[in-house]
């Protein structure tokens, strides 16, 4: 019987997954293989106003360039990222988000990072217990001056999910055939 | 106490009360109505409850549609009987409430959505220590022997709320909802003065303004550590979380008068979300990983990990209702 158990934090790398899948059935593994081949991860991205937001504008008019996979959404502070905003990204097709803001002590509203730093390590687990890869849900500090650091933390991101395949939340959900839209 | 309002005497309005996937607590707050209760007998009449009346379905399906003022429908949607009663209660009711935290939110039940329907099964007929089944008998939907067929009902793969299977007009929160909130949600529905449609029927604000701690709990909020009611002796007028034990009340719903605190224990959030929350769990957690007194990584993954199971405390009445509504098969 498959090993779930209540608070499990074993976490499943792509490989794994696929070698799972494999066990399962030849042809799952093949077409599993065929997704990953063309598989483009959708990644939301929070970018803080004052930091990482600015990081990302440097990286445009310094021509950086970086994977197009991320979707950015400017917030005041990486502080406003309430939880609800993380598990509605990846409920409504997300295959990953990433959070950027100021470094510690910089915060343009004294703590705000800080707060996100400590609801980010909640979640996690949540996000872990619920079965959503740690890889897939990043906390990243990024000044305005990092045009190169938000390059390599974007590809990087970009490449651990596209290695872990889609998450495929809401495809889930709609063909459920005793799921009711609420 | 006021009295309902005066009907007809051979036009009293029909109720009807069914449980789905529940534990039979919500059934123990109509009888915790105490005498009121014959003040509602004298108002409405009883046409289905299968807890503590024999009507059986075929009566509930001989009505006419609508002819059923108000059916309280308790419990989460698990199976395919309960799916049909839903189904069938919708049609017959003009107003359908959600009564408790399984129908509205998913509820204790709810929890099962952290497995996979095979391991539920597996672990109920098979892998725990109680069972003893050497023939590993396993319930089937329908079994036939010598021309006899009996059948059962289908098992879901996901547990969902009322409201994920049919519509609904009103919720009733709690676990179980107090004898006041159902009180007080029957004379709304016999006076006729309906609220709006999908309104939970309880005050719209958090516990903590009804809490009688409120007055000590600190200006601002800072914990080391978070403890569990079993490890400490909990003092009994001081805010639970200024001791540093995770109560749920800043974001739970009030309506309940802060029954847990007085009694001591800590709230677990059965009343839900205010109306401006969508995930209960994730603002609950937001609250309170928000006062981990502390700006060190390291030292913030230490206290967070003094939560011992994250989604069974901040999800614990909705995870079916929650954003991602169930664990991720991997």
């Amino acid at each position: 019987m498959p090993e779930k158990s209540h608070g499990s934090t074993r976490i499943n790398t792509g490989q794994e997954r696929a070698q799972k899948g494999a066990q399962k059935s030849g042809k799952k593994a093949e077409s599993l293989v065929a997704i990953q081949s063309t598989f483009e991860p959708k990644i939301v991205a929070f970018f803080c106003n004052w930091c990482t937001y600015l990081a990302a504008d440097l990286a445009g008019t310094s021509r950086v360039k970086y994977a197009p996979n991320i979707r950015v959404i400017r917030t005041m502070c990486s502080g406003r990222v309430d939880p609800q905003f993380v598990l509605d990204a990846f409920a409504r097709g997300a295959d990953g988000v990433l959070i950027g803001g100021c470094h510690p002590g910089d915060c343009h509203y004294q703590e705000g990072n800080y707060k996100t730093l400590r609801r980010v390590h909640m979640l996690r687990r949540v996000l872990r217990e619920m079965g959503i890869e740690d890889e897939r849900f990043r906390l990243e500090w990024i000044s305005a001056s990092e045009a190169e650091r938000l390059k390599a933390v974007v590809n990087d991101m970009v490449e651990k999910v596209r290695a872990l395949g889609p998450l495929r939340l809401r495809v889930k959900a709609e063909k459920s055939p005793e799921e009711v839209a609420a | 106490m006021t009295e309902p309002a005066p009907v007809p005497k051979n036009e009293k309005p029909k109720v009807a009360f069914y449980w789905c996937a529940s534990c039979g607590g919500c059934e123990e707050t109509i009888l915790d109505l105490d005498e009121r209760v014959l003040d509602v007998v004298a108002a409405v009449d009883i046409v289905f409850w299968p807890v503590a009346m024999d009507f059986k379905r075929r009566d509930v399906e001989a009505m006419a549609d609508g002819s059923i003022l108000a059916a309280f429908v308790n419990g989460a949607v698990r199976t395919s009987e309960q799916q049909e009663m839903a189904h069938l209660l919708r049609q017959k009711a003009k107003v359908l409430v959600a009564l408790g935290s399984c129908a509205q939110l998913g509820g204790i039940p709810g929890l099962a959505n952290l497995s996979s329907r095979e391991s539920v099964l597996a672990s109920s007929y098979f892998e725990s220590p109680s069972t003893v089944n050497p023939e590993k008998t396993f319930p089937q939907t329908l079994h036939s022997e010598n021309g006899f067929s009996v059948s059962l009902p289908e098992f879901f793969e996901t547990v969902r709320s009322l409201d994920q299977v049919v519509d609904v007009d009103y919720y009733l929160p709690g676990c179980p909802p107090t004898p006041k909130i159902l009180w007080d949600a029957v004379h709304v529905l016999l006076s006729g003065n309906l609220p709006p449609k999908g309104a939970v029927l309880a005050p719209d604000r958090a516990l903590c303004n009804e809490c009688p701690r409120q007055d000590t709990r600190p200006e601002k909020l800072t914990l080391k550590e978070f403890k569990r009611p079993q490890d400490v002796v909990i003092d009994e007028q001081i805010c639970m979380l200024a001791q540093g034990v995770v109560c749920l009340g800043p974001a739970t719903r009030s309506g309940c008068e802060a029954l847990c605190p007085q009694g001591n224990m800590p709230c677990t959030g059965c009343f839900g979300p205010t109306s401006r929350v969508r995930d209960y769990g994730a603002k609950a957690l937001s609250a309170i990983a928000s006062i981990i007194d502390s700006n060190d990584e390291a030292e913030i993954e230490q206290i967070v990990q003094t939560v011992p199971d994250p989604v069974g405390t901040f999800y614990r009445y909705s995870l079916p209702t929650s954003m991602l509504r169930r664990k991720r098969e991997i």
